[in-house]
């Protein structure tokens, strides 16, 4: 039931090895686009395999590349993000800590489309692991001539750097990102002028997902067409979820895009916890809407899971249990995004602040009448008024949980206590 | 001086790499923090003696991450994620756990200095939750006799 094309060899251990990689066709296509293919033509083939960004937005990968204006005479870089802070979201870290060498090979691949010289991993701090693991990968890169002067003896030079982050989520958003990476504060910043314009050190940049550059090696090795046969007419390809909450066998699993939640959660997750029924599901993360347990045949794709209401996201699909009390799980996600928003933008600084301490006092037993609705209109004045997508994301949950438990809420206001009480007790 | 010598010719050799010196100031605070445990105004001096950067550029993004403490904590810094799929699957009772264990709350370090105890935001080891972070270290699919463990062996080191 699981499409396992990028996690293939995630289980064995000696994949972490250039040698074991190289054995298994690892930078076979990044000799490939060296000696035999243009930036263009690569570029075309990312384009027809409709590969699309795997971090969150879902934009056309090829596409983006296109961006990167012909004619600059700045140098460009790619940047690979891997801050992953979405929260639900450990998908990444899979391959930076088991794979290394074929993100590698992705952003290689993808700096040669581009005419970049120098790219770079920007990793979240926390993941010290993978971070150990990329520098040690790239370093056997060079060692083997993969990297470094003259590659393959072509004349391309490509090196990379390893960039560790501070603990900050805003530094997921690209503009964020690429402020921290300049030694700024992580605020994000106002577009346009976009990052392939005007990015890194205000070069042209691109900026993609980990998950989304490690498609890029199998495209190239077996051909767009190859690659666009898999999944729906929209979302092609396989897309790796992490799957968690109150599931039976939660993990990593890589699946084709427009496989049925439901085989996502029954089948490879084996149900619900003894004693749980399914009440919510995020699909995407913690910025995506809820879906009812009535929607579990869904299919997982961008498209689809946009007209249930929601959104694919980064593929974090987290299963909530009839023994929540949804006031309380939006107060976990509201006090994530008040501490994370970057302080930038006054409707979210402000109104996560707000936002906070509204549904706080309504977990407390202290709520008012009339907070719903407040809650809602700040809500509404965050919403699309914000210079990067972090105060969408606040919002987005809170107005689906109004909208799909109101009785919760409304319960919680007239009686001080929750409608279910959530106790959940580590073993 | 606080930084030693490997930790000044790390700072200086990852200053070397990137196009503008100014990349350097988050790994610099990263070899900063994991020598010294904490940040504070005389390491952002010494940085920028290191690094010729302005020290109040290097306060600047020290204060925007949250991964780096700005004050003295335990020889080792326990990190709860408390975000949603781990508080699905009893962060809440985790973190009090270790509180009656270590006799401390949430915030506070052990009078011997040993630990600390804090929570913290999505770890990204929500498929292996309920976890904490020690130090550099991850540990995950926690449970009380996990801990305990886990708390013996620390102690003993220590």
């Amino acid at each position: 039931m699981e499409t396992k094309i990028l996690t293939k060899y995630v289980d064995d251990p000696n994949q972490v090895k250039i040698d074991t990689f190289m054995e298994r066709d690892g930078y076979k296509a990044w000799k490939k686009v060296l000696t035999e293919m243009t930036p263009d033509q690569v570029i075309d083939e990312v384009k027809k395999s409709g590969i699309r960004g795997r971090g969150g937005a879902g934009f056309p990968a090829g596409m983006k590349w296109s961006f990167i204006p012909k004619n600059s005479p700045k140098p460009r870089y790619l940047v690979c993000n891997a801050d992953e802070s979405e929260p639900g979201t450990c998908k990444d870290r899979v391959l930076m800590e088991n794979d290394p060498h074929s993100i590698i090979e992705g952003m290689a691949i993808a700096s040669f489309a581009i005419n970049c010289h120098l790219a770079f991993i920007y990793i979240r701090g926390e993941f010290a692991l993978c971070a150990k693991r990329m520098e040690a990968a790239m370093e056997e890169a060079r060692q083997k001539g993969i990297l470094g002067k003259n590659i393959f003896g072509t004349g391309y030079d490509l090196d990379m750097i390893v960039h560790t982050g501070g603990g900050a989520y805003i530094c997921g958003e690209e503009t964020g990102l690429l402020n921290s990476l300049e030694g700024e504060r992580g605020n994000a910043r106002i577009r346009p002028p976009f990052p392939a314009i005007e990015g890194l050190y205000a070069c042209p940049t691109i900026v993609n997902n980990v998950e989304t550059l490690a498609c890029v090696p199998h495209v190239i090795n077996n051909g767009a067409e190859w690659y666009s046969a898999m999944g729906t007419e929209k979302s092609k390809g396989t897309k790796m979820f992490s799957l968690s909450g109150h599931i039976k066998n939660p993990g990593n699993y890589e699946v084709l895009l427009g496989t049925p939640l439901s085989v996502l959660i029954n089948d490879l997750g084996g149900g619900m916890l003894d004693g749980h029924k399914l009440k919510a599901i995020i699909p995407g993360g913690s910025s995506t809407p809820f879906l009812l347990p009535d929607q579990i045949d869904t299919p997982l794709d961008y498209e689809s899971i946009a007209a249930a209401g929601s959104m694919l996201g980064s593929g974090a699909v987290i299963v909530i249990s009839d023994k929540t009390c949804m006031v309380w799980v939006l107060e976990r996600l509201i006090h994530f995004y008040r501490h994370e928003s970057c302080g930038l933008c006054t409707p979210c600084r402000e109104g996560t602040g707000w936002l906070e301490q509204m549904i706080s006092r309504i977990e407390r037993g202290e709520g008012k009448p009339g907070d719903l609705e407040k809650i809602e209109d700040v809500c509404g004045n965050i919403l699309g008024r914000t210079v990067c997508p972090l105060g969408d994301a606040a919002v987005m949950p809170i107005q689906s949980a109004l909208k799909l438990f109101r009785d919760e809420w409304a319960y919680h206001i007239e009686h001080g206590k929750c409608m279910v009480k959530t106790q959940f007790e580590f073993k | 001086m606080i930084l030693n010598e490997k930790s000044v010719a790390e700072i200086k050799a990852r200053m070397a790499r990137y196009p503008s010196k100014k990349s350097v100031i988050l790994p610099a605070l990263t070899v900063a923090y994991r020598q010294a445990g904490h940040l504070n105004d005389n390491l952002y001096h010494e940085i920028s003696e290191i690094t010729g950067i302005p020290s109040v550029d290097i306060a600047a993004a020290a204060t925007f991450y949250t991964m780096f403490p700005k004050h003295e904590v335990g020889k080792y810094l326990i990190q709860v994620c408390h975000n949603i799929s781990c508080a699905l699957l009893g962060a809440d009772s985790l973190i009090e756990y270790l509180e009656s264990k270590l006799g401390i709350k949430k915030g506070e370090t052990t009078e011997d200095k040993v630990f600390t105890l804090i929570s913290v935001e999505c770890l990204g080891s929500c498929t292996t939750a309920p976890m904490m972070q020690i130090n550099d270290e991850y540990y995950e699919n926690l449970t009380r006799e996990k801990v305990d463990k886990i708390l013996e062996e620390l102690r003993n080191k220590a």
